[in-house]
């Protein structure tokens, strides 16, 4: 006996699966599957977390709905993955964030813009909101870089803080047999896994979203989206030593290196959440989660707002409209940061370690 | 929509691997085509749905092929699985033409991967479909899409208009739309065997074909077969005869496929519904001798036997989708069976006291074998004597039947005068029965319906052409 009715349902479906394992070659989940002959929530929590939902287990599946036996291995697996993040969130009191996702994220995130938007306004004078200011130290006028740093420096230290709690629990629950060791070279499996997003690719031929013709859109978006995501942490990284070490102080010339890092990554932030969006909508409901489409539409939203009200900011920095839109930039950032460890975020981290812990096995079976 | 006021130069008449390498062939020939699949979309292919390989002749390794298999070696395999109940100038050109298959289907859509887990023994020998028979036939499906060849499911074909060997038309039945009339140049037919149809097997099986159970799905019912075969076309292969295996009892009457399947004789003794042994369960490895057990199964009373083993060996096989029932004692896991209690006590300590001395390896022909028992357990013979008691119910799981349409190598249909057809076609499992007279060999139906399907769909768009 299982939990949760998801996970008796995932047990079900992967004692179907085992005793057939047609799609052994298609992604890591079911070769993972046929290392094991029965199935823990640990195991099913790994199992779901290691399906990137391409969706070809189920078009190439003969027991799929109509068929009584009713396999749809890619939607039971996609509402286990998301229970699975409420399960381990940190601290517990928090799991319940993920119920109504799409609603506690957008009122964080306009919560967190009113308060910047406020506290601008509260503690300068009206003149330095609404006035343009150009040169160094220009955004500092409205907000002490001191201040900025420990505030974004707080909410990302509590962000990371909660995520490895998070993760701490899920390798834990996942770490039988293996035990909880890994290695570099496992390590390193996973991190090439993850960035050419090898398991999105239905096997090689690519994704099932909407219908039964394979394409690689949805890879496509997501390496623009993961990778902008990247590239804008970087320009932040790069802007952060620029004024700790070298002295310099933002906003910083089109062409040094924080701007454009944060432009591309920026327009990477654009493009991929709109295509990943576009083709959630499209996708075929069979293979959807509706409980999730809040908690995916809300990350997904997010992204895209932090890329446009950067972009916005670059455009109009030295305008008038400099002060609000860095309120809106800073709240929608702020926003993002805290509620990293209970939205659609923690997929990435989960993922990652479940491939890590793929890796670490399949080594193991190589020995 | 379909104009289905135009004549095609190409009518197929099912959906699984030959009818769509048929009509995809056909196609590039530069015919017009029509497929008539007569299932809903989803069970679309028939018994491909259920594949998961081909065996394709091979004189080098592939990528994904760890030897060769040369064309010698394959018809050797195919005479030794036959019994010599082959047409050897089909068989010959059916294995010659299969080596180029395994690029032709490539071309097609379809992709391999190596043999999958538990199935090591093919892997020099046949090539797996990534994702399996439906990727496979998905693929294929998209193919002819993209070549503009015209598709309807739900397509019955109730009547075949044919005169003095030459087909005219075929009459169509839709649930929407109702009978239509719809003409071709010529026909390829690619509808299958009659496994699903129960009264057509108890013609030859008695009302013991009500206990059988189906692996595919129920639109196996032989109909185009039939009407051919009343219209003059000449028949090939044992009608009384048919492939099947032991399968679970608990499985669906239908389209169970192959997980129903038990793996476990070899390591246990298999009892009828009277508790006794019937059969040696350790005559050959397993892979050699699992298609024979529908048949031993389906000549027990009631159709019913029991897999009995115990708990030392649960491990040894493939996982299965149902678990096996269990009792703590034998009269325990016979009354959930249903058998008598000292009956299945007195066969399991018969056989225990028989058992000899030996050193087990389920990979070779070992030397644990009972003595003084009837009938014997010729190897990886062990008591069964640690509890729980564990059983599969099984019951005869029938695969395809072997009755079809005689071909030539242009997979032209011979007519009973033996005359060729001046414009029909078969290929699959319609006319499996020319190659594979008896028996099987893992993967050769779908080599069967490619090669032929391909040839047949060639050769009927160059005589609309003419």
């Amino acid at each position: 006996m299982h939990g949760t009715r998801t996970l008796q349902e995932a047990d079900r479906l992967m004692t179907v699966c085992n005793s057939c394992r047609y799609c052994e070659g298609l992604c890591a989940v079911f070769p993972a599957m046929e290392m094991r002959r029965a199935f823990s929530d640990g195991d099913l929590n790994y199992l779901a977390n290691l399906c990137h939902s391409c969706g070809a287990c189920y078009t190439d599946c003969q027991f799929s709905p109509p068929h009584e036996f009713n396999v749809n291995v890619p939607k039971t697996l996609a509402v286990a993955r998301a229970e699975s993040y409420a399960a381990y969130a940190w601290p517990r009191a928090f799991s319940g964030a993920f119920a109504r996702n799409g609603l506690v994220i957008s009122l964080i995130a306009a919560l967190s813009v009113a308060a910047f938007i406020f506290g601008f306004a509260a503690l300068n004078d009206r003149g330095v909101l609404t006035g343009s200011h150009t040169g160094p130290g220009a955004f500092y006028k409205l907000m002490p870089h001191n201040a900025m740093a420990l505030l974004f420096g707080a909410a990302l230290l509590y962000a990371i803080l909660a995520l490895a709690m998070g993760v701490w629990a899920f390798w834990r629950d996942i770490g039988e047999p293996v035990g909880r060791t890994t290695n570099a070279k496992s390590l390193l499996q996973a991190v090439r896994d993850a960035g050419e997003l090898r398991y999105l690719d239905g096997g090689g031929v690519g994704c099932f979203n909407e219908d039964d013709h394979p394409t690689d859109r949805r890879k496509l978006y997501h390496h623009f989206t993961f990778y902008g995501f990247l590239l804008c942490f970087a320009a932040t990284c790069v802007g952060t030593l620029y004024h700790y070490l070298l002295a310099r102080e933002a906003p910083y010339a089109w062409w040094d290196l924080p701007v454009v890092l944060g432009t591309l990554g920026g327009i990477g932030l654009v493009v991929g959440p709109i295509g990943l969006l576009s083709e959630k909508w499209k996708r075929d409901r069979v293979l959807v989660d509706e409980q999730s489409m809040g908690m995916d539409t809300a990350f997904i939203l997010m992204l895209f707002l932090t890329s446009i009200t950067g972009l916005a900011l670059l455009l109009w920095r030295e305008s008038a409209a400099m002060g609000p839109l860095l309120a809106l930039h800073l709240g929608v950032v702020f926003a993002l940061f805290i509620t990293m460890p209970y939205g659609k975020f923690v997929h990435g981290i989960y993922r990652f370690v479940a491939l890590v812990r793929y890796a670490r096995e399949r080594q193991m079976m190589a020995e | 929509m379909v104009d289905l006021t135009r004549r095609f130069d190409v009518l197929v008449i099912g959906g699984g691997n030959a009818a769509l390498c048929a009509a995809i062939s056909a196609r590039r020939a530069g015919a017009s085509v029509l497929v008539l699949e007569g299932a809903p979309k989803f069970y679309r292919g028939g018994n491909t749905r259920h594949t998961r390989n081909m065996r394709c002749a091979h004189d080098a390794a592939t990528e994904i092929l760890t030897g060769p298999y040369t064309e010698e070696e394959f018809w050797k395999d195919l005479l030794l699985v036959t019994g010599g109940q082959t047409d050897e100038e089909l068989a010959r050109f059916m294995i010659h033409e299969s080596k180029d298959i395994l690029n032709w289907i490539v071309e097609q859509g379809v992709r391999w991967q190596p043999s999958l887990g538990g199935t090591l023994s093919l892997g020099r020998t046949n090539s797996f479909f990534l994702g399996g028979g439906r990727a496979m036939l998905n693929a294929l499906y998209r193919t002819a899409e993209e070549l503009g060849v015209d598709i309807l499911y739900d397509a019955e074909v109730i009547d075949l208009n044919i005169e003095h060997g030459m087909f005219l038309s075929a009459q169509l039945k839709q649930p929407v739309g109702g009978r239509t009339e719809v003409r071709a140049s010529t026909l390829v037919a690619a509808a299958g065997g009659f496994e699903a149809n129960i009264e057509w097997l108890k013609q030859y099986w008695g009302e013991a074909a009500d206990n059988f159970l189906i692996r595919g799905t129920p639109y196996n019912r032989g109909a185009i077969l039939k009407m051919l075969l009343a219209k003059g076309v000449q028949e090939i292969g044992d009608p009384t005869q048919c492939h099947a295996v032991a399968i679970d009892a608990r499985a669906p009457k239908f389209d169970g496929g192959i997980i129903t399947r038990h793996d476990s004789v070899v390591f246990g003794i298999v009892v009828n519904k009277h508790a006794e042994r019937f059969y040696d369960e350790g005559e050959d490895i397993w892979p050699k001798r699992y298609a024979i057990w529908g048949r031993l199964v389906a000549a027990q009373p009631d159709q019913i036997a029991y897999i009995i083993f115990d708990s030392t060996v649960v491990t040894s096989f493939m996982p299965t989708l149902f678990p096996p029932i269990a009792g703590a004692t034998l009269a325990e896991l016979a009354g959930k069976l249903e058998l008598d209690a000292a009956a299945l006590e007195k066969t399991i300590a018969d056989f225990n006291a028989a058992v000899q001395p030996g050193t087990f390896d389920h990979t070779i022909l070992d030397d644990c074998r009972t003595e003084g028992i009837t009938p014997a357990k010729t190897h990886w013979a062990r008591r069964i004597e640690t509890p729980p008691y564990l059983a599969y119910p099984v019951r005869p799981g029938i695969t395809f039947t072997y009755l079809g349409t005689r071909v030539n190598k242009q997979s032209r249909m011979l007519m009973k005068d033996g005359k060729p057809s001046a414009n029909m076609f078969a290929a699959g499992e319609i006319m499996a029965g020319n190659v594979l007279g008896k028996g099987y060999a893992a993967g050769i139906g779908m080599t069967i319906g490619s090669v032929f399907g391909r040839v047949a769909g060639r050769e009927a768009a160059k005589n609309a052409r003419n």
